[in-house]
């Protein structure tokens, strides 16, 4: 392997190719629009376990985003209609046979619609994408993220006492997480345990914790606990997709914001300005949609039936 | 010795873990997509072999454990130590029976093994990969018997027991491979 030739093979760039030419008919028959927003911005994103990477304009710090979220939420605000993204993320640190610090993923929003629809649209996409002759239909299943927990442990996620998840999430990695928050003990839980028994084929995962909702709006189940309306999906056991019935509400939206900032400073991470345009967009009025992002190197991946990211992108990390 | 971050972990790198020497094997990294990064690290205790699975969050640190593999020639025993030599320097080391009981029933004196050194002290003893050794009991040779296959134990003069060819006989000497305790030929 030399480092100056590309990470996949011209065979799987043309697959690349291809697929970013078939996500982008899918969605001009769909009469989705195609936004390509803005990558560099004066606002970073606060989320505790997302780093973002600063660049440096005339002297003042540039950030390059996490996800195009922001910038499509402040054009679905000014009431664009459904849209779609297809463009570059960064994400610092994020080294891995499944991780590349730039990636390329895809966005798209749906106004009116809540997440459950939208999760069957991500399966009619998946499905035209990886449609290879001879191979039989894509296998979509949907399961609630309480449902894992309680068939595999025999505990309801939302309702077990922190000890509990703490208890098993010690037995699962190492005595270290004897003492870790509620949502890093789910996720690893989720992660060890959980995810590497996903039936094949797409798997959604929905109404995650109250305590993962991220920017997706919370609601009541019906057993009388909080849960988040977020979903994954998860392709042959990797992931792939996150998306929300998003949170339209700006003063929640600022309680988030603040709140991530505080579990920020107590992990000695640095603080990141609040994106106070988008704040203003909710104040003016964000409709009620539903969103998700999808890894497309992920999804290469996959099709291509590789174990390394590098080996779907031009240049990984590696090779740059 | 220097700390190691989960992001510096990388085959062959040695560090302590629960007051044990360990060398890294796999390092994988994990990330939720909105969730806390971790690592998936396998790892082999240098004392007793064994492996080990565990999961670190991403950014945590290990101690380097200062171990060292080492060219020696192994000179005698007395019973309680056996004894190894840096062919550079003639410096010598005492390793306990612990640290050889791997190696022993290949061991014998002159040979050239990897001392494995944990804070200069023999930690175990990896035998030549190929050994020539004579046979000091086995059943009567089969003369002629030597297109066939089949097999016999042969005991050889480090006390290994191994399968060698029928037509072999005590006083032959053959080559094994210490790895796999497989018989690689006989030495004419």
């Amino acid at each position: 392997m030399s480092d100056w030739q590309p990470g996949a093979s011209i065979h799987n760039l043309r697959r690349r190719a291809q697929m970013m030419s078939l996500v982008r008919n899918f969605f001009a028959n769909q009469s989705v629009m195609e936004v390509d927003v803005p990558v560099l911005s004066r606002s970073g994103v606060t989320d505790l376990n997302i780093d973002g990477i600063c660049a440096t304009l005339a002297g003042a710090p540039a950030y390059l985003q996490t996800s195009p979220e922001y910038f499509m939420k402040r054009l679905l605000a000014s009431g664009i209609g459904d849209i779609y993204c297809l463009g570059k993320a960064f994400r610092d640190s994020e080294i891995g046979h499944k991780h590349n610090p730039e990636f390329t993923l895809l966005e798209w929003y749906r106004c009116g619609w809540d997440e459950h629809q939208l999760m069957s649209e991500l399966g009619d996409l998946v499905s035209q994408l990886m449609n290879k002759p001879g191979v039989s239909d894509l296998r979509v299943t949907k399961v609630s993220y309480a449902d894992c927990f309680q068939d595999k442990f025999g505990l309801n996620p939302h309702q077990a006492s922190l000890s509990d998840l703490q208890g098993l999430a010690a037995k699962a990695g190492s005595s270290s997480w004897a003492g870790e928050t509620r949502a890093n003990c789910l996720d690893l839980i989720f992660s060890l345990k959980v995810e590497p028994q996903l039936p094949e084929g797409l798997v959604f995962i929905y109404d995650y914790p109250e305590c993962q909702a991220a920017l997706a709006a919370i609601t009541t189940a019906e057993q009388g606990y909080k849960v988040s309306r977020r979903f994954e999906g998860f392709l042959d056991g990797l992931e792939i997709a996150n998306g929300y019935f998003e949170l339209c509400d700006p003063i929640e939206q600022r309680r988030r914001f603040d709140q991530d900032n505080i579990a920020r400073q107590a992990a000695g991470k640095p603080l990141w300005d609040i994106d106070t345009k988008l704040l203003d967009a909710m104040r003016s009025g964000l409709p009620a949609c539903a969103g998700v992002a999808l890894g497309l190197d992920r999804l290469l991946m996959s099709d291509l039936e590789v174990k390394s990211i590098d080996q779907v992108m031009p240049f990984s990390w590696l090779r740059c | 010795m220097a700390n190691y971050s989960t992001n510096e972990f990388r085959s062959g790198l040695k560090v302590i873990l629960d007051n044990d020497p360990c060398s890294i094997l796999e390092n994988e990294f994990v990330k939720p997509g909105k969730g806390q990064a971790f690592n998936r690290v396998k790892l082999r205790n240098l004392k007793t072999g064994r492996v080990l699975d565990k999961t670190f969050k991403s950014g945590e640190s290990l101690e380097g454990a200062d171990v060292m593999d080492m060219d020696m020639q192994y000179l005698y025993s007395d019973g309680d130590f056996w004894c190894f030599m840096e062919p550079d320097t003639f410096e010598q080391h005492q390793a306990t029976e612990s640290a050889v009981s791997d190696a022993l029933i290949w061991l014998s004196e002159q040979d050239i093994c990897v001392v494995t050194l944990y804070n200069g002290i023999p930690l175990s003893v990896t035998p030549p990969n190929h050994v020539e050794l004579e046979i000091v009991e086995t059943d009567p040779g089969l003369r002629g018997d030597t297109a066939q296959g089949g097999s016999k134990p042969a005991r050889l003069a480090t006390g290994a027991v191994v399968k060698v060819p029928l037509f072999l006989d005590q006083g032959d000497v053959v080559k094994v491979d210490t790895r796999t305790g497989e018989y690689q030929g006989r030495v004419k």
